[in-house]
């Protein structure tokens, strides 16, 4: 991507994580890294953000509550787990009340690892995300399915 | 008299980035009660000693929590090596004490950004936030991770810090003392700041003592209670005394933390000078025997809490930890009732809460 043409906008939920990524979701937006000198800005409601940023791994408790932030969300939207819990569970993988990843509830676009994901990988999983939102728009717009998961398979291959 | 109207906040809210819910009971604008639900974010780790040895737990132990990890770390270090019956190296001790003490600066630096942000105060949220970058630059340099470092072991710390490195450390929380003095006068002689902050949310030291108020939220209110007065790594040695306020207010839980960063300063400074030279730690082996011990630790945020049981093998038979927001979530339930609706997210804040470390 050579030039952002949109001003996206955020919305952070802390699914069960430690803390450690989502100061680090923060410390993003603080003088250091700076993302709003991109437009980047972290909203509160879940209707006004096109990018859900998730940290954590999913249990039993907060399932309904990630579910329900996703599908406030308007069209098109992105997906983007960060750190190794949101990934796939990580150091909690083998706890009684953990179930996963993110994507055992949602379709996730980027996946940023790291135990805690430092700054600079999440700003770079927020750019690639970018990519990804355009595309959507463009299937949009074109009138074609945004079936996220699908379109994931299809851009590997 | 208004209608009854029950407000619920969270779990998703902006105040803080960790979930919490609270089913506020609100008259007109006023809060008549308050009631918590947490759960969200429970893992269950503290069952993980079953399957994880030992020496592998420390890591896990170290991400209750992402702000106070080292404390968490060392925590759980001081019960295993207490049931082993470890003695530990005095330069790892001095290590630890400094680590800890950096974790308390860039714990409250981070709290002091979150309340300016509660109140509404934007760019004294940034200015914080610049200032605590410095504290992860040296745990980078020292350690490798800004936020978890995995420096802490059974038997002493992973890591030394070279003489250079020392002074240099030295200088820069030093230097960070003007920057901080500037901050430290918008948080306590602002109008307007002053205005949010004074005569809001007051716990008397009666109430704090019955509700068993751990930390700043204690001190605050004129309780002499904090767990650097055990002695613990070498807090003895540098002539620690607590940092006390009367008010009870949250202007005084602002204090309480601000002096506590000047002091965290004071003590890091004097810990360089004093540290001496020798081994960094012991070699630990063999099986945990059938011993248990409890450790009081003095977090960022208060008292925590840690029992560890052996079972003659690699494998751990209980480990329990009490986390200090745990402890003050009634004494912030307490403060919220009366208070204005718009005070709630500030009053929530003055706790410091952090709800991965309550729910683990």
């Amino acid at each position: 991507m050579s030039y952002v043409t949109k001003s996206p906008w955020l919305i952070h939920y802390d699914g069960s994580s430690c803390n450690g990524c989502d100061i680090e979701v923060l410390a993003c937006l603080t003088p250091m890294y700076d993302v709003e000198r991109f437009g980047i800005i972290n909203t509160g409601n879940p209707k006004h953000a096109d990018i859900f940023l998730i940290t954590g791994a999913i249990n039993e408790q907060n399932k309904a509550v990630v579910k329900q932030i996703y599908e406030q969300m308007p069209e098109p939207k992105v997906v983007i787990a960060v750190g190794i819990c949101a990934t796939s569970g990580g150091i909690f993988k083998e706890c009684y009340n953990i179930m996963g990843g993110t994507d055992t509830v949602i379709p996730v676009d980027v996946y940023v690892p790291g135990c805690a994901a430092r700054p600079e990988a999440i700003i770079d999983g927020v750019v690639k995300g970018l990519g990804v939102l355009a595309k959507k728009k463009e299937a949009m717009e074109k009138g074609l399915p945004i079936d996220t998961a699908k379109g994931k398979e299809k851009e590997e291959a | 008299m208004g209608k009854r109207t029950i407000i619920p906040f969270g779990p998703q809210h902006p105040v803080l980035p960790e979930p919490v819910h609270l089913d506020l009971v609100i008259e007109d604008e006023t809060v008549v009660e308050a009631i918590p639900s947490i759960g969200f974010i429970h893992r269950g780790l503290e069952k993980l000693v079953e399957k994880k040895e030992y020496t592998e737990m420390v890591y896990v132990i170290e991400r209750i929590c992402g702000i106070c990890s080292f404390g968490h770390g060392w925590g759980y270090c001081l019960s295993v090596e207490g049931v082993m019956g470890v003695e530990i190296p005095e330069r790892a001790n001095y290590l630890r004490t400094i680590w800890h003490e950096l974790s308390r600066m860039h714990s409250h630096l981070l709290w002091l950004g979150l309340l300016a942000d509660g109140f509404g105060f934007e760019s004294l949220f940034m200015h914080c936030w610049r200032i605590r970058e410095k504290v992860l630059d040296i745990f980078e340099k020292t350690t490798g991770g800004r936020v978890i470092f995995s420096v802490c072991k059974v038997g002493g710390v992973r890591k030394d810090i070279d003489e250079a490195t020392l002074k240099e450390i030295s200088s820069v929380v030093d230097g960070m003392k003007k920057e901080l003095k500037e901050l430290a006068d918008v948080f306590l002689e602002d109008y307007s700041v002053k205005n949010r902050l004074c005569g809001v949310g007051y716990l008397s030291k009666e109430d704090a003592a019955e509700l068993a108020a751990v930390g700043p939220m204690a001190r605050a209110s004129g309780l002499k209670q904090d767990m650097r007065l055990l002695g613990h790594g070498v807090y003895d040695k540098l002539g620690f005394e607590p940092c006390i306020e009367t008010a009870g207010d949250s202007y005084a839980r602002c204090k309480v933390r601000i002096r506590e960063v000047f002091q965290s300063i004071d003590l890091i400074i004097k810990a360089i000078e004093m540290i001496p030279d020798g081994d960094i730690s012991v070699p630990v082996k063999g099986n945990v025997p059938a011993n248990e011990c409890v450790v009081r630790l003095e977090q960022p945020r208060g008292e925590a809490f840690y029992y560890a049981k052996g079972a003659d093998s690699k494998f751990l038979e209980r480990m329990r930890v009490r986390t200090p927001t745990n402890q003050n979530i009634p004494a912030m339930v307490k403060t919220l009732q009366g208070c204005d609706l718009a005070d709630v997210p500030m009053l929530i804040l003055t706790i410091d809460p952090c709800i991965s470390c309550t729910e683990r």
